[in-house]
């Protein structure tokens, strides 16, 4: 299935979950916040929430601003 | 003489809010800070890389034990957009602080006040301190406050120009008619700018690139404490009148060598 990962299109195996998204990425959930089709999913449902065809996922981080 | 500002449930001793943006390295950044005497420093909120997804983020070099941090939704062009960016930062960051940024024009960065007040109504009602950044606009001011805006954040001069207070007789008048904190947000470019800000009766000042882009950032940093503290010290001191002509300080009487 593909799913728009960052604005970036990405092919990922059927039912992934954000816990394994996040891992194939090499990211730990520690200094990131994730949405899902512009709603944010909290750290503790990354293992349980499966991402769907065509889901938007936006991975953030803070960095330097003013 | 002087208390602690309090922004909705925080409260701070500095009246100095500053960015952890455009320094040349982060150690000068963190040098700055503490010069500074600041209690609450800005982040901005975006996107990891995918390609190099891996490092450290800005998170590791904020003492959290030290700065309170205030996210923004700087960037953001839409209420609907810097709501999002809100809410991540509020799961990323743990805090529900949000300094709002709904900017409407990409040359001046001047802000979109129509979207900043309907995110601030929604922000508001989802939980959320909210700072605003706005145009130094008593009605738009009005208006956020009218939103449950925890403070008001009316710009000097626009972002990263340094051009200092441009407009101090708005800046006043938000200042008299607000009941929130008012903080002078964008536009601080030296100590003298962050002093007549304080010195108009303004509750704290707000700068990023006034000390990031100092040739010494770190001095800077020192020179907008003491112009912040100064300003504010003035304020509270209640400044003499201006008048046209000259009032002797010394006695005009008994002069040497004058006839009796």
């Amino acid at each position: 299935m593909k799913a728009t990962i960052n604005g970036e299109r990405r092919e990922l195996a059927e039912g992934t979950t954000l816990a394994a998204l996040l891992e194939t990425l090499g990211l730990t959930p520690g200094g990131i916040a994730v949405a899902v089709n512009a709603h944010v999913v909290r750290r503790v449902d990354f293992e349980r929430h499966r991402l769907d065809e065509g889901d938007a996922v936006e991975i953030i981080r803070a960095v330097a601003g003013g | 003489m002087d208390g602690s500002l309090k922004i909705g449930k925080y409260e701070l001793q500095s009246r100095l809010i500053v960015g952890t943006g455009k320094y040349p390295s982060l150690e000068v950044m963190q040098r700055a800070h503490e010069a500074s005497g600041t209690q609450m420093v800005t982040v901005a909120i975006r996107r990891i890389s995918l390609d190099d997804a891996s490092g450290k983020t800005m998170l590791d070099y904020l003492d959290r034990t030290r700065y309170t941090i205030l996210p923004n939704t700087a960037g953001c062009t839409t209420a609907r957009e810097a709501v999002l960016t809100a809410q991540l930062a509020r799961e990323l960051l743990e805090t529900d602080l949000i300094k709002l940024e709904v900017i409407g024009d990409s040359h001046t960065l001047y802000p979109d006040t129509v979207e900043t007040i309907a995110a601030a109504h929604e922000l508001v009602r989802d939980g959320f301190t909210v700072l605003p950044y706005i145009v130094d606009d008593p009605t738009a001011c009005r208006r956020l406050e009218e939103a449950g805006c925890a403070a008001v954040m009316p710009l000097a001069a626009p972002i990263g120009s340094g051009l200092g207070v441009c407009n101090p007789y708005s800046i006043s008048i938000i200042k008299e008619r607000a009941s929130v904190p008012v903080i002078v947000d964008a536009g601080v470019g030296t100590a003298s700018d962050a002093a007549l800000a304080m010195e108009l009766g303004v509750d704290a000042v707000l700068m990023n690139t006034g000390i990031a882009a100092a040739k010494d950032p770190v001095a800077m940093g020192r020179a907008m404490r003491l112009a912040v503290e100064a300003g504010r010290l003035a304020y509270l001191a209640g400044r003499m009148e201006k008048r046209l002509y000259a009032s002797a300080s010394s006695p005009m009487t008994d002069l040497i060598g004058a006839r009796k």
